[in-house]
C-alpha cells in the first residue's frame, strides 16, 4: 500500500495513515539536519585538509556517505512506504578485501544518488516537512486547546475573539474536525511526496535491478553446482568405501565356503554370503539413483541406453549429441529420462517407448514419446516437480503433452553453449 | 581345483580386495606374479614380461574413471596372447562394448561380486585363460532385454537366443542342456543353427564369434 493509495481510501481519516505522514515529517527534520551537517562537515574537513592527503581521501569518501544516509532513509520510509524500498547496492563479492569493498560500493551509481538524495534531504525537504507537520500540529493543538486557554485568557482567532472556555469549547466544535481533515490531507500529500522522492532516488533501477535477477540466477546455478558436486562426493564415497568392504566380504565368506565342512555352520557362511551380495546390489542400485558411473565415464547417450536397457519396456534411444555436454546439463537430462521412463512404465500402459535427444540452436532437446493412456501431468507428487525446478536453475523447461487416450509426449529443452 | 597354475598380473586399486583377491588365486594354485594399484604400473610389468592372464579393475587412479579399460585395450593390441579379465563394480555394457570392439575372445567381463563365488570365478578365468569370452550373466540379462530388431540376430528364434545368452555366459553344451532342461543333442542342433544363421564359416573358432555378435547386439 502506497501513501497514495492511502490519501484515496475513504477511511483514511480515521486510519494510522495522518499519524505515520506526521511521524515521517517530523523524523525527517532531524535526518535532514544530520545530513547536511555531515556533508559541509566533511566538505570542510576536505577543504581544509587538502593539502595533505587526507583531504582528497575525505572528498572520495564522499558517495560512502552518501550510501550510508541513504540506508537510514531507506528504513524510515518504511514508515509510509509498506514495502519499503528494496536497496539498489549490489552485492559486494566475498572475495575482496575490505579496501576493494569500499571502493566496490563508491564507485556505485546508486551510492552517488544516495548523495544527491542526502543533499536535497538537507536542504530542501526537512524545512518543507517541519514547516508543514509544523504548522498543521500547531494549529490542530491549539484548537484542541481552545476551551483551556479562552477559559483563563482572551484568545483572538481571526476575525473571533473568544474569552470563555464555553466560545473555546463552540470553536473547537466548529473548527476542530475541518482543521483536522485539512491537515491530514495536507500532511499525507507531503509525506507522499517526499516518500516518493525518496524512492525514486533510493531505490533500484531498471538495470539494476535486472543486474539483481542476474545475480540470483548466478547463485541458484552455484547451488545446483554445488548439489551436483556433493551428490559425486557421496558415489565416490560409497564407490570407494562401503561398495569395496562388501566386495571384500564376499570374498571372505566365499573362501570361507570352501573351507568348511558341510553342515550347518557353512550353510550359515553361505547364507551370509548371499545376504552380503544382496546388500551389495541394494547398494549398487542406490548409487546409480545418486549419481551415475556411466554418466561420468560415458556420458549422457551411454548413461540413457542403460537406463534404456533397465526399463522392462521396450526402449528405442535416438542420440544425436556431440561427445559431452556440461556436467549439470548432463545430469538433468539424465534424471528426466530416468525418471519419465519410470513413470511410463508405472502409469502409461504403453507398449513400445521412444527416446530423443538432440542439439538445435544451442538447445539440448530431449523427447520421450510412449504410446499409453496419456493423461500425465507434472502434478504434485511425481518425481518430475523437483527436476522442473532443477532445470528451471540452468534456464531449461519441461513440457508434457498428454492428451487422455494418449500419446505422452515428454519434452525437455534447456539451453547449453558447448563452448562453455 | 584348477589343473594348471597360471601366471598372473592383478590390477586393483584398493588394497583390500587386492589381497583378498590375491589369496584367492593363490590358494587355487595360481602365481599371482604381480599386484599392482594403477594401470601405469600394470602396462609396464605386462610389458616387461607377459603373464598367462591379466585381472584388472575398470577404474584406477589417477582419474579413477575407465583407465583399467583402456590398459586392457592396450594390452590386446600389443600382445593379444594374453588373457584379459576385467572386473567391474558396475553392470554396464557401455564399457563392455569398448572392450569387444578390439577383441576376439580370450576376454571375459564380470562384476566384482562373482569373484565372492570362488568355483565359477576360477573357471571363468580357466575359460579366459582359454581363449574363451566370459561376460557376466547380469550384463547378459541386460542385453537381452534390449533385443534389436533389424541386426544379425533378428534371424534367431527365441530359443535359440536363449541358447546364444547362455553360450555368452561362458556355458558350454552340456550345462546349457542342463539349464534348459533339453538334451545335449538338442542343445547342438541349436548351435548349429545359430553359427548358420548368423553365416560363421568353418576354422574360426565360431562360438566365440557367435557370442561377439551377440554382445555387439
Amino acid at each position: 500500500m502506497t501513501p497514495w493509495a492511502a490519501l484515496a481510501s475513504p477511511r483514511y481519516l480515521v486510519s494510522s495513515w495522518p499519524w505515520r505522514s506526521y511521524a515521517y515529517l517530523f523524523t525527517s527534520v532531524p535526518m535532514g539536519l544530520l545530513s547536511i551537517c555531515i556533508l559541509i562537515g566533511a566538505a570542510a574537513a576536505g577543504a581544509v585538509l587538502s593539502p595533505i592527503l587526507i583531504g582528497i581521501l575525505l572528498l572520495t569518501a564522499f558517495p560512502l556517505l552518501g550510501a550510508a544516509i541513504g540506508w537510514v532513509e531507506r528504513w524510515r520510509a518504511g514508515l509510509v512506504l509498506i514495502d519499503g524500498i528494496s536497496s539498489p547496492h549490489a552485492t559486494i563479492p566475498a572475495s575482496l578485501s575490505r579496501r576493494e569493498k569500499l571502493r566496490f560500493r563508491r564507485r556505485e551509481r546508486a551510492s552517488l544518488r544516495a548523495l544527491g538524495y542526502a543533499f536535497v534531504l538537507g536542504v530542501f525537504v526537512w524545512p518543507l516537512s517541519a514547516a508543514v507537520a509544523g504548522v498543521s500540529a500547531t494549529t490542530l493543538l491549539i484548537t484542541l486547546a481552545a476551551p483551556v486557554i479562552a477559559d483563563g485568557e482572551e484568545m483572538g482567532m481571526g476575525p473571533w475573539t473568544l474569552d470563555t472556555a464555553q466560545e473555546g469549547f463552540i470553536f473547537l466544535l466548529a473548527f476542530g474536525p475541518v482543521f483536522y481533515c485539512i491537515s491530514s490531507y495536507l500532511v499525507g500529500v507531503v509525506a507522499g511526496a517526499e516518500a516518493s522522492l525518496a524512492k525514486a532516488m533510493l531505490g533500484p533501477r531498471q538495470e539494476e535491478l535486472q543486474r539483481n535477477l542476474a545475480e540470483l540466477r548466478r547463485s541458484r546455478l552455484d547451488l545446483v553446482d554445488a548439489f551436483e558436486t556433493e551428490r559425486a562426493r557421496i558415489e565416490r564415497h560409497l564407490h570407494d568405501g562401503v561398495q569395496q568392504r562388501l566386495v571384500g566380504l564376499t570374498m571372505t565368506l566365499g573362501l570361507a565356503e570352501l573351507d568348511l565342512p558341510e553342515g550347518q555352520g557353512r550353510q550359515l557362511v553361505v547364507k551370509a554370503h548371499s545376504e552380503a551380495e544382496a546388500a551389495l546390489a541394494d547398494l549398487r542400485e542406490a548409487v546409480r539413483g545418486i549419481h551415475p558411473r556411466v554418466l561420468v565415464d560415458h556420458g549422457l547417450e551411454a548413461a540413457v541406453r542403460e537406463v534404456a536397457d533397465r526399463s522392462p519396456l521396450p526402449v528405442t534411444v535416438q542420440m544425436a549429441l556431440p561427445s559431452r555436454l556440461p556436467p549439470p546439463i548432463e545430469a538433468a537430462a539424465y534424471f528426466v529420462v530416468s525418471e519419465a521412463l519410470a513413470n511410463v512404465t508405472k502409469h502409461a500402459q504403453a507398449t513400445h517407448c521412444e527416446v530423443a535427444g538432440r542439439i538445435a540452436d544451442q538447445q539440448l532437446v530431449i523427447t520421450v514419446t510412449d504410446d499409453g493412456i496419456g493423461g500425465a501431468r507434472t502434478g504434485a507428487g511425481t518425481g518430475l516437480t523437483g527436476l522442473v525446478t532443477r532445470l528451471d536453475a540452468l534456464g531449461g523447461t519441461l513440457v508434457i503433452d498428454s492428451p487422455p487416450g494418449g500419446p505422452t509426449r515428454l519434452r525437455m529443452e534447456c539451453p547449453c553453449r558447448l563452448g562453455d | 581345483m584348477p589343473t594348471r597354475r597360471l601366471s598372473i598380473v592383478l590390477a586393483e586399486d584398493s588394497l583390500l580386495l587386492r589381497e583378498g583377491l590375491a589369496s584367492i588365486l593363490d590358494r587355487a594354485g595360481h602365481e599371482v606374479r604381480d599386484a599392482v594399484g594403477d594401470a601405469d604400473t600394470l602396462l609396464a610389468v605386462v610389458r616387461k614380461e607377459p603373464p598367462d592372464v591379466v585381472i584388472t579393475d575398470v577404474r584406477m587412479p589417477p582419474g579413477h574413471s575407465d583407465e583399467g579399460l583402456r590398459a586392457a585395450a592396450a594390452i590386446r593390441a600389443e600382445l593379444p596372447s594374453i588373457g584379459i579379465l576385467v572386473l567391474s563394480q558396475y553392470v554396464a555394457d557401455a564399457y563392455l562394448s569398448s572392450l569387444l570392439e578390439t577383441t576376439t575372445g580370450g576376454i571375459g567381463y564380470l562384476l566384482k561380486d562373482r569373484v565372492g563365488h570362488v568355483a565359477e570365478f576360477l573357471e571363468s578365468l580357466d575359460r579366459v585363460a582359454d581363449g574363451g569370452t566370459v561376460v557376466d550373466p547380469e550384463v547378459v540379462r541386460q542385453l537381452l532385454a534390449r533385443r534389436r530388431n533389424d541386426g544379425p540376430l533378428a534371424a534367431l528364434t527365441p530359443r535359440e537366443l536363449e541358447v546364444l545368452a547362455l553360450m555368452a555366459e561362458g556355458r558350454v553344451n552340456a550345462s546349457i542342456a542342463e539349464q534348459l532342461v533339453v538334451s545335449e543333442a538338442a542343445v547342438r542342433k541349436h548351435v548349429g543353427n545359430i553359427f548358420a544363421k548368423l553365416h560363421l564359416e568353418d576354422g574360426l573358432d565360431r562360438r566365440v564369434s557367435a557370442v561377439l555378435t551377440y554382445l555387439r547386439g
